[in-house]
């Protein structure tokens, strides 16, 4: 929504085609460059979920994804996930209109939900270890680990991230350079969003049919 | 537990007078080096100039000077190589033991690859992108420096694992099962993962910092149509990078979760699966060819227009066969492992693929020759190195659609032949363009010439060496040599290395004449001083002060076309327009001078060397000094320094009394 704004500043008729007006604004720069940089983050992900396409049935006599999966749990974490971006969102809209209280509140909620999604999924890999079905029990578990956990892993740094960013809002107030900040942490968080919907057809749907 | 995990005294292989002779040199060399700065008294000056320093020209200079020195420790490598074979026929077994020579080749590739050729190209493009685009500086300053830093880092753990451990034993590319801890319990195949893991992440920032500068920030008027082809092929080698670093990086995360937790990617067991190590690898490595090369197509198509006098022929043709080179460099990975075993019509798509590549190649091959035909050439030391890369290239892309058949594949696979191809592309192409553009580029980094003299001793060396040292390669492989042979049975063979050997002298000699290049350039550089554009450039680099300010232009210039200066040296001449006297200037904003790169680059080696030998509470100390860099950056309250309106005057008076002096 932001960037229609940007886009409707200035006068058009007076100037000249977007690729001749010299440097850009840093605000359109460094989004840009963040998206630049989740693409290669999605590049990232795209290797390891080609590796987990390769393994999938290498299960070497262990158990595998219809034996392990439990839709309701991974069901939970995708509802908490998908909600945390839709405060995620309210949190970028209050931001932009300077309301500081429920810019805190939603980022709170954000927060929670994503910790939420977390625990459930640190329980699930908890209970696959307890049972032997660890990452080192067959290259099928080894690539489900690694990819799943990636995923985690990111989540858990945009809890760090949106923490951080809220002790900048608080002794900073929200400034330019936060406002640019937060922005590529919405982008961030639902970059992740598109990378769960991902793994849970690729891994969790398509697990339990075969 | 072990307080220092698998770190000893016995790491240092005290009984090795090669690598205790070489490790022994090179401390002393950086102790020399040190206490010479130290002594007198440039701490300082190298602190707040050069290492906290965010600007782009000054951060590609290292760059390079990193690149100059890993070429001379991978050049190392190819002499010890050379001799080796060159004796170790036939009963003698030659100066070096198995375990080393494995080292030695191991780290000649990836030392050459990803700290000599890397370095050297980002370099060059930190240098002149920005003023080619005619702008203050990159998109995002400070990471730039964090990128330089992290490069760095890499290269200090490759070099220390020559006195502390060892180094892989595996060849340049690691291809498991041999690279899995079953095969390589020591610490060589981790000092290679983790050095690579630190350096690949700086060249994501590099790659995902140039193609937001390119595509975001160029001066005002100029178009993508309008940007010089080095532009166009930066552009494409950091879309490159974007898109295939990341693969490298989860190949090698995948394989490190092999070696430390036990994990089963590419085990021999539990349904690992070790080929799909080298499909992994070689996705992210054949773009990485194009990363390497596409930057000195750009450099040899400013070569080639600027001392041709004439504008590059098929301008928009050359735009054309850069980007179609960048999206088919990921369709062909398959070629370098045709004997996988893979279907005929898998190996077949792959080899077509593969011989279509060549067709825009061919294509900015006929441009540079167009270009320079009937023009008025200057004969330059870049455009010596530029000609002979073209006679040079061609040869080896020729041997290379050569391999490209299947059936032929099968027969020169690991050959020497192969061996003979990848130097011939990579020194005749890489090597040669970034040669071509230091010596290019070098005036307006320095504000002198490279003494020309010594840089023709130079290029004819280095092209008779390179002859002689790899044209026998190809024979050999033809007899059926393998590649990483530390000794051999066939007494037929070694005429021809020896003279591979002698090949090698020949481009020492020329790496010597480069040296004292340098020396001699530096000693007469009063002699050897030039102002803005002292070869009749064409492009907006040459349109500033040599050096240039750290602000590069003191107002933005406005392009109306390509070749943007060259056109507005003609107009100036017709129109006899005068810079007006008394210029107004405006105060320009600079980002600030930052050490976060330094410090990260700092914690990272830290990381890396405690991660390498198992010392898990310094990995942790190390991962959280990084975090708490990143957070004092963030909270950091100046991000720019202003530079004052009468400075620019005062630099701008200086600079215009010097060119009409």
């Amino acid at each position: 929504m932001n960037i229609a704004v940007a886009v409707d500043e200035g006068r058009h008729e007076a100037r000249p085609s977007a690729s001749e007006a010299g440097p850009a604004t840093k605000r359109i720069v460094v989004g840009y460059g963040f998206w630049v940089f989740l693409l290669s983050d999605i590049v990232m992900f795209s290797a390891f979920f080609a590796a987990y396409a390769v393994l999938a049935h290498a299960t070497a006599g262990g158990p595998s994804g219809v034996q392990l999966f439990s839709q309701p749990s991974v069901a939970i974490e995708t509802g908490c996930l998908l909600a945390s971006s839709y405060t995620c969102g309210l949190m970028s809209l209050a931001i932009g209109s300077r309301r500081f209280g429920v810019t805190y509140l939603a980022a709170l909620v954000t927060f929670l939900l994503g910790a939420a999604f977390l625990a459930l999924e640190v329980r699930e890999f908890m209970g696959m270890i307890a049972v032997g079905a660890g990452p080192q029990r067959s290259a099928f578990l080894s690539a489900f680990f690694t990819l799943v956990g990636c995923h985690g892993l990111h989540v858990a740094a945009g809890l760090v991230w949106l923490a951080v960013m809220m002790a900048q809002v608080a002794i900073k107030g929200i400034n330019a350079t936060v406002e640019r900040r937060l922005l590529c942490f919405s982008l961030f968080w639902h970059a992740l969003d598109i990378v769960w919907v991902w793994l849970f057809t690729v891994v969790y749907l398509m697990g339990v049919l075969s | 537990m072990n307080l220092l995990g698998k770190l000893d005294w016995s790491a240092i292989p005290l009984d090795q007078p090669i690598i205790m002779g070489a490790t022994g040199g090179m401390v002393l060399v950086i102790a020399v080096v040190l206490g010479w700065i130290t002594l007198k008294g440039y701490v300082p000056y190298l602190w707040h100039e050069w290492i906290t320093s965010v600007d782009h020209k000054r951060i590609g200079i290292m760059y390079i000077i990193l690149a100059l020195i890993m070429l001379l420790r991978g050049f190392a490598d190819a002499l010890m190589m050379r001799g080796q074979q060159a004796v170790a026929a036939g009963g003698a077994q030659g100066y070096l033991p198995p375990e080393h020579f494995d080292q030695i080749f191991s780290a000649h590739g990836t030392i050459m690859i990803f700290f000599m050729a890397m370095p050297f190209v980002i370099g060059m493009m930190n240098f002149a992108v920005p003023l080619q685009l005619g702008v203050r500086d990159m998109a995002f300053p400070t990471l730039n420096s964090v990128a330089l830093g992290l490069t760095a880092s890499g290269i200090l753990l490759t070099n220390v694992s020559l006195g502390v451990g060892e180094f892989a034993k595996t060849g340049w590319v690691a291809y498991p099962p041999l690279s899995e801890l079953q095969y390589s319990p020591g610490v060589g195949v981790d000092y290679y993962l983790w050095a690579l893991q630190i350096s690949g992440v700086g060249t994501l920032m590099t790659g995902i910092n140039f193609v937001a500068t390119i595509l975001k920030t160029r001066a005002p008027g100029m178009s993508l149509m309008r940007m010089p082809v080095f532009c166009w092929t930066s552009l494409a080698a950091n879309l490159l990078i974007v898109a295939a670093f990341p693969v490298l990086t989860a190949t090698f995360a995948m394989l490190l979760l092999d070696r430390y937790l036990g994990f089963h990617f590419f085990t021999t067991d539990a349904g690992g699966n070790p080929m799909m190590y080298i499909n992994l690898f070689w996705v992210w490595g054949h773009p990485e060819v194009y990363i390497l090369v596409l930057p000195a197509f750009g450099i040899f198509s400013e070569v080639v227009s600027t001392f041709s006098g004439k504008p590059l022929f098929g301008y928009r043709s050359m735009v054309a066969a850069t980007m179609a080179i960048c999206v088919l460099s990921f369709f062909v990975w398959l070629h370098h492992f045709f004997t996988m075993g893979a279907s005929a019509n898998v190996n077949g798509f792959f080899g077509v693929m593969t011989m279509i590549i060549a067709v825009p190649t061919g294509v900015k091959v006929f441009n540079w020759l167009f270009t320079m035909y009937g023009g008025r050439i200057r004969f330059t030391v870049p455009i010596l190195w530029s000609i002979g890369f073209m006679v040079t290239f061609v040869i080896g892309g020729m041997t290379g659609v050569l391999m490209a058949v299947p059936p032929a594949d099968f027969q020169l696979h690991n050959s020497l032949f192969l061996i003979a191809h990848f130097h011939n592309v990579i020194i005749g192409g890489t090597v040669f363009g970034l040669m071509a553009g230091y010596n290019y580029w070098f005036p307006k980094a320095f504000g002198f010439k490279l003494d020309e003299r010594w840089g023709r001793v130079s290029f004819w060396c280095w092209l008779i060496g390179f002859y002689v040292a790899f044209m026998p390669l190809y024979a050999l492989g033809l007899m059926g040599m393998t590649r990483r042979m530390q000794h051999y049975d066939v007494a037929s063979w070694q005429p021809w290395l020896v003279v591979a050997a002698v090949g090698v002298a020949i481009i020492l000699v020329g790496i010597v004449a480069q040296v004292i290049q340098l020396v001699v350039s530096i000693r007469n550089r009063e002699q050897l001083k030039v102002t803005a554009d002292p070869w009749n450039g064409r492009t907006l680099e040459w349109a500033t002060a040599s050096p240039p300010p750290a602000w590069n232009f003191a107002a933005l210039p406005q392009v109306a076309d390509l070749d943007a200066l060259w056109n507005r040296k003609q107009r100036e001449r017709t129109q006899q327009t005068q810079a007006p006297k008394d210029r107004k200037f405006d105060p320009i904003e600079m980002p600030k001078n930052s050490a976060t790169g330094f410090i990260t680059a700092f914690f990272a080696v830290v990381t890396g060397f405690a991660m390498i030998w198992h010392i898990w509470w310094m990995a942790g100390l190390g991962a959280i000094g990084i975090f708490l860099t990143m957070l004092a950056f963030a909270f950091r309250d100046e991000e720019e320094v202003e530079i004052p309106a009468e400075q620019i005057a005062r630099f701008e008076q200086a600079h215009q009394a010097e060119i009409t002096a």
